[in-house]
C-alpha cells in the first residue's frame, strides 16, 4: 500500500474551470454512451490526464463513473424494452475475466517495454480493432441506407444464424434479444474479448456491441442497450479492484457522472426516435475517426522505443495535440448526429400527430 | 382537456425540485469536504467500499434528478416505438 499515500497526494486540486470541463466532457460522453452503449471513456481518461491526473488514477476514476452511469442508462433503456439483462450479465461476467487478463497483459508489457511499449500496444490495438470492426460496421450501415431498408426489421447475419443453429448439450441458454437458444460457449469468448478491449482501450463496447449484432444476432438497439449492463458489471468489478488500492478519485468520478447522467438520459431517449441503423452509423463513424487519432500517435511511441528515428519535440507535441483534438471531434460529431437524429425524429412525430389531429377534425 | 394541458400537468416539478436539492446537497458536501474525502476514500482495503457506495448514492439521486429534468423540459421518449422488435 506504499503507492496509496503517493496517489493520495497526486489527487489534483479542483477549480471551477476543471469542474466545468469534466462536467461537459462527461455530458457528451454520456450522450453517446446512452445511444450506442459505450464511448466517451477514450476521451475522458486522456482528458483527465491533461489536467495533471496520474494515468492510473484517471483510469480508475473513469471506471468509477462508468458503472453508475451504465446502471442509470440500462434502467432507462429497460423501460423501453431494449435491455436483455440475462445476456448482459452472462457477457458481463466473462468480460470481467477479460478485464483482469487484459490488465495483466498490460502490466507485463509495461514491465518489459516501459511506458512507450505499453502505449504502443494500446495504440496498435486501437488501430487494428477499430479499422476492422469500425469499417465493417460503417459499411453495413451504408448498405442498409443504400438499399432503402432502413425502416425494415434488421436481418440476422449468416454467422449469427449458424451460431444459433449449433446445439451443444448442457450449455444452451435462451436469450430474449436473440429469441433463440445459444451455447454459452459462444458468449464466453465474446465477453472475454469485450473485457480485454475495455482493459486495453477503455471502450469494450466497440467489440461488445458489434459481436452481439453480427455474431449472436441481436437487434442493434438491444445490443447497444445490453452493452450498458456489461459496462455496469465490468465497471463495478474494475472500480472495486482499483478502490482496493486507493486509486479512485471519487471527486473526479462524481463530477463526470454529474454531466454524464444528463447525457445518458438524453441519449437513451434518443434511441426511441431513430431508425436502428443509426446506432451503427454513430458507432462506425466514431470508431473510424478515433482510429486516425490513435494512428497519429504510433510514430511517437515507435520513436520513443528507438524503432524509428527520434522525432523532434515540436513534432511530438503537434502529433499529441492533433490526436487529442481528433478524439474530441469524434465524440462531438457522434453527439451531434445523436441530437440531430433525435430532433428530426421528434419533429416527424409531432407532424404526424398534427396531421392525424387535423384528419380527425375533418 | 387538450393534449397540451395534459402534458403540462404530467411534468414532474415536485420530484424534480426534491431530487435536484438532494443532488445539489450531495455535490456541495463532496466538494466542501475534499480533504476528508481524499484522505479516507483512498486508503484502500475495506475503505474501497466508500467510493463504490458513494457512486451508487449519487447515481440514484442524480439519476432521478436528470430523468425528471428532461421530462420537465418536455424531452420524452417517442410514444410510437416503446418496444424493440
Amino acid at each position: 500500500m506504499h503507492d496509496v499515500a503517493a496517489q493520495v497526494s497526486n489527487f489534483i486540486n479542483l477549480d471551477v474551470a476543471n469542474i466545468t470541463y469534466l462536467f461537459l466532457v462527461g455530458f457528451v460522453g454520456g450522450l453517446v454512451s446512452g445511444f450506442i452503449g459505450s464511448g466517451g471513456a477514450f476521451v475522458l481518461t486522456p482528458g483527465m490526464m491533461s489536467l495533471g491526473v496520474p494515468g492510473l488514477v484517471a483510469v480508475a476514476s473513469n471506471m468509477c463513473h462508468k458503472f453508475p452511469k451504465a446502471l442509470v442508462g440500462a434502467l432507462k433503456r429497460a423501460k423501453y424494452g431494449q435491455v436483455d439483462v440475462k445476456l448482459g450479465i452472462v457477457l458481463g461476467i466473462s468480460a470481467e475475466a477479460g478485464v483482469l487478463y487484459g490488465a495483466h497483459i498490460q502490466e507485463n508489457i509495461k514491465k518489459t517495454f516501459g511506458d512507450a511499449g505499453s502505449n504502443l500496444y494500446v495504440s496498435v490495438a486501437f488501430v487494428v480493432i477499430l479499422a476492422v470492426v469500425g469499417i465493417f460496421v460503417l459499411m453495413d450501415a451504408w448498405k442498409t441506407y443504400k438499399s432503402g431498408t432502413t425502416n425494415e426489421e434488421e436481418k440476422v447475419t449468416k454467422l449469427a444464424r449458424w451460431v444459433q443453429s449449433i446445439h451443444i448439450p448442457g450449455t444452451m441458454v435462451y436469450f430474449k434479444s436473440l429469441n433463440a437458444r445459444i451455447s454459452v460457449l459462444f458468449t464466453i469468448p465474446l465477453g472475454f474479448a469485450t473485457g480485454m478491449l475495455a482493459a486495453t482501450i477503455a471502450v469494450g463496447g466497440f467489440i461488445g456491441v458489434p459481436s452481439m449484432i453480427y455474431v449472436l444476432g441481436a437487434p442493434s438497439l438491444m445490443a447497444s442497450a445490453t452493452e450498458l449492463v456489461i459496462a455496469f458489471v465490468m465497471g463495478l468489478g474494475g472500480s472495486f479492484k482499483y478502490a482496493l488500492h486507493g486509486m479512485v478519485d471519487i471527486r473526479l468520478a462524481m463530477i463526470i457522472l454529474g454531466g454524464s447522467l444528463f447525457g445518458i438520459q438524453l441519449g437513451a431517449i434518443g434511441t426511441t426516435y431513430v431508425k436502428p441503423f443509426m446506432i451503427k452509423v454513430v458507432m462506425g463513424i466514431i470508431m473510424v475517426i478515433v482510429l486516425f487519432s490513435r494512428a497519429l500517435m504510433v510514430p511517437v511511441y515507435l520513436s520513443q522505443l528507438g524503432v524509428i528515428e527520434q522525432l523532434a519535440d515540436g513534432t511530438v507535441k503537434m502529433l499529441k495535440s492533433t490526436s487529442f483534438a481528433i478524439m474530441i471531434f469524434a465524440l462531438a460529431l457522434g453527439a451531434f448526429i445523436v441530437l440531430r437524429a433525435m430532433w428530426q425524429g421528434r419533429r416527424e412525430e409531432k407532424l404526424a400527430q398534427q396531421e392525424s389531429l387535423a384528419q380527425s377534425k375533418a | 382537456m387538450s393534449a397540451q394541458e395534459e402534458k403540462k400537468k404530467k411534468k414532474p416539478i415536485g420530484p424534480l425540485i426534491v431530487m435536484g436539492a438532494a443532488s445539489l446537497a450531495l455535490y456541495v458536501a463532496l466538494l466542501m469536504n475534499q480533504d476528508i474525502v481524499n484522505n479516507n476514500f483512498a486508503q484502500g482495503g475495506l475503505y474501497a467500499f466508500l467510493p463504490i457506495l458513494t457512486a451508487f448514492i449519487f447515481s440514484f439521486v442524480h439519476g432521478n434528478f436528470t430523468g425528471h429534468f428532461w421530462s420537465a423540459m418536455g424531452v420524452e421518449a417517442s410514444k410510437k416505438k416503446k418496444e424493440v422488435k
